[in-house]
């Protein structure tokens, strides 16, 4: 144990802590830009100094990375301190005029206007400040080096070798989340692989994260792919926090054998890749949003925390919102997607609710069909959204003008008084188009369920039974099924749980009585049945040389009755006799 | 008196039966002219229908299962087609017409698929004419009488 003396307070401290360290324990303010407990300390930024006193005087020296000494007297806040703290900030400020940290201790300490002048100032807000937090991170917590700092004095930078993009980078972020000035940029630019549309934008995050707030459960999870512990084994900062002790590394993804006798599916939907549809400039404008985007940014754990905003961070003046984008459309989807017609009324209540935005809303018909719809959309018409019945042609960018840049043009017809019309606004949002998943194919394949038509899974009956198929023991609810909205999907969900409440109440199930016997006496023993039975239901008695169906496996699709050469098998339900008898009664009684 | 086709459709009860009823019930027109017969599978189609629908009157005969590879007994549709094939090399020895004889695939949710191929066949079946079953390669009316009564 080290005893010294921090501003006029004795202390002990074990051996090896740093005064940065030992003056945080006093609650004591010292300045740092380059410090982070997780990293080694460095000493760049100068702002940490403190007054030494010695047998001399005193010395000024940096507090980060000086371990304490027995007998040190130490001062945090005198003039000597003061002064070096406001030449650093000044000098500082002379380079970088406009970064928010620098501007912030700048203030705190009484500096307004810096006497140097730098032939290298940069005054972006996001200039690098040589703090060399993302070097250190990148060589001690990610273990792989892939940036670091080159060239000398005034020119010293940060930079990948050779600035060629390294591939020792592994897109963990953790760079971009100690810069203090958001320098480092993690620029996204992920697809998902077998035809999804993108991954909605929320924003950067860390490889441990929470998905929603409203994820059920609501649990961190850990990216693999950028996660610096799987990846290199460095870093683990995550797991030595944790108090419980939750986070497993080694966790593998286990498959699960699970036995059931009935099968629910509700796989959902997805919306449609609207950049397909050129016309309307998703992808390729700025500010033209899908709806399911323009969903997250009114969420309030969303982005923006729930404000209406443009890309460049302003309230939009007006938003376009188009309906039917690839629905009811001959080209893409020719069947309706249900619920567009309501959120985007939605939308338009909302934006009018939260901003001072005019909002346009192109549309084919109003779909308005459940409780209380009609009323909403009346109350809409009372809030001054203008409605124009036409659907919109193509989204373009205005004009030739420098003033009128970000503005983008909706061009329509108004059929109601029949003329063209480019409307200008701000913000466009796409209703895109329901469909069925990406992989609902395969699902289908897995589960025996064919699809109708639209690609969405095909009921048993559409009027009588939308909750069953085809295949007993499997029932489908909610979107996978056609587009619905919620109240829909709920009430077919409760109908599919309740017919397979009903069968596991029951204890037993009905079989049809269809089934193929083979009459014994008639057999003779061929065995051409046995290897066309796709159940491997006909099993041969070598004591009695014929061939006998096993009534449990046997599905009675009749395979075997018409192959049998000696018509031994009777097809129950199908036989001859009535089979005959139903061609004969189509045909000679006309 | 205008003669009209007489056509026996053996249809499977998964896909093509319940694709022929959506026709149904979508309202999807097309013409009366097909008779149908259930099966519970296309597998469970033997030869000797096609023969006495034939000789029952039919002009002509479709039979109409799942998809390959979908087929609800997993192979039934195939051992159709096997048979279908033969069936097709016999009928031409009976003087039948092969193109009287169609096997078709059409899924549960087919109505149109059904409803488009019910047009054609019967169109085909109306070009071809009314069929005059003998006994041998010879064509001579009233034979299939003849015929009917021999069998029975």
């Amino acid at each position: 144990m080290i005893n010294l003396t921090i501003n006029g307070r004795t202390i002990q401290v074990q051996e090896g802590t740093t005064i940065l360290q030992a003056a945080k324990s006093l609650q004591l303010r010292i300045p740092t830009l380059c410090f982070h407990p997780s990293l080694k300390p460095f000493g760049g930024c100068r702002l940490c100094m403190v007054e030494s006193r010695t047998p001399r005087g005193y010395e000024l020296t940096t507090s980060c990375n000086v371990p304490c000494a027995e007998g040190m007297v130490l001062e945090t806040d005198t003039p000597h301190v003061r002064e070096a703290r406001r030449l650093v900030l000044e000098m500082m400020l002379a380079r970088w005029p406009n970064v928010q940290v620098i501007r912030e201790l700048a203030d705190e300490f009484g500096v307004t206007a810096s006497r140097f002048s730098n032939e290298l100032r940069d005054d972006r807000e996001d200039a690098c400040i040589l703090c060399l937090r993302c070097v250190r991170t990148c060589e001690e917590l990610v273990g792989v080096c892939a940036i670091s700092y080159e060239d000398r004095g005034m020119h010293r930078r940060v930079a990948t070798p050779f600035d060629r993009e390294s591939k020792d980078c592994i897109v963990c972020g953790a760079c971009t989340y100690l810069c203090l000035t958001g320098h480092i940029k993690l620029i996204d630019d992920t697809r998902r692989e077998k035809g999804a549309p993108l991954e909605l934008p929320t924003g950067p995050r860390t490889s441990i994260y929470v998905k929603t707030l409203q994820s059920v459960p609501k649990v961190p999870v850990i990216d693999e792919t950028s996660c610096i512990k799987m990846q290199t084994g460095g870093c683990g900062t995550c797991s030595s926090v944790c108090e419980p002790g939750a986070i497993d590394y080694e966790q593998k993804p286990e498959e699960v054998e699970v036995e059931v006798g009935q099968i629910l599916l509700s796989t959902g939907f997805q919306t449609m890749d609207v950049s397909k549809l050129t016309q309307y400039g998703y992808g390729r404008l700025d500010n033209v949003f899908t709806s399911l985007e323009f969903e997250r940014m009114l969420n309030a754990t969303g982005p923006t925390a729930s404000k209406v905003l443009l890309k460049n961070g302003q309230e939009p003046r007006a938003v376009g919102i188009i309906h039917c984008i690839g629905s009811r459309d001959e080209n893409h989807h020719r069947y309706c997607s249900s619920v567009c017609c309501m959120y985007a009324l939605k939308f338009a209540h909302l934006v009018k609710d939260r901003t001072q935005a005019a909002v346009y809303q192109f549309y084919i018909d109003i779909r308005a069909t459940g409780k209380g719809y009609e009323e909403f959309y009346h109350r809409l018409l009372d809030e001054g959204v203008t409605m124009i019945r036409g659907k919109a042609a193509e989204v373009v960018e205005a004009g030739w003008d420098k003033r009128d840049e970000g503005i983008l043009l909706v061009r329509c017809e108004d059929t109601l008084i029949g003329r063209f019309r480019e409307v200008p606004v701000d913000m466009v949002v796409l209703c895109a188009a329901f469909e069925p998943q990406y992989d609902a194919g395969e699902v289908g394949r897995l589960f025996t369920v064919s699809r109708s038509p639209d690609g969405f899974f095909l009921e048993r009956h559409p009027k009588l039974d939308p909750t069953s198929t085809m295949s007993d023991g499997i029932y489908l609810a909610g979107a996978c099924q056609g587009p619905k909205d919620i109240p829909h999907t709920v009430a077919q969900a409760q109908g599919a749980a309740a017919r397979i409440l009903q069968l596991i109440s029951r204890g037993y199930v009905e079989v049809d009585p269809f089934r193929a016997e083979i009459i014994e006496a008639l057999c003779g023993g061929c065995r051409m049945c046995n290897n066309l039975c796709p159940y491997t239901a006909i099993e041969f008695l070598a004591d009695k040389k014929v061939s006998k169906v096993n009534d449990a496996l046997c599905k009675g699709c009749g395979t075997c009755v018409a192959a049998c050469p000696a018509g031994a098998i009777t097809g129950k339900g199908f036989t001859y006799e009535q089979i005959m008898a139903e061609i004969d009664g189509l045909f000679t009684a006309a | 008196m205008n003669w009209e086709p007489k056509i026996a459709g053996f249809l499977c009860n998964w896909c093509s039966y319940t694709g022929a009823d959506l026709a149904g019930t979508s309202r999807l027109q097309y013409p009366p002219n097909i008779r149908v017969i259930r099966l519970m599978c296309t597998g469970r189609m033997d030869p000797v229908f096609i023969f006495k629908a034939f000789q029952a009157g039919a002009d002509g005969v479709l039979v109409s299962g799942c998809h390959p590879g979908d087929c609800h007994y997993q192979e039934g549709n195939f051992k159709a087609l096997r048979r279908a094939l033969l069936i097709k090399h016999v009928l031409k020895d009976l003087g039948v017409h092969p193109d009287r004889f169609r096997l078709i695939w059409v899924s549960a949710s087919e109505g149109d698929r059904w409803a488009r191929f019910a047009k054609e066949f019967t169109e085909t079946i109306r070009g071809l004419g009314p069929l005059k079953l003998t006994r041998g390669a010879i064509l001579e009316s009233g034979a299939r009488s003849q015929l009917g009564q021999a069998a029975a």
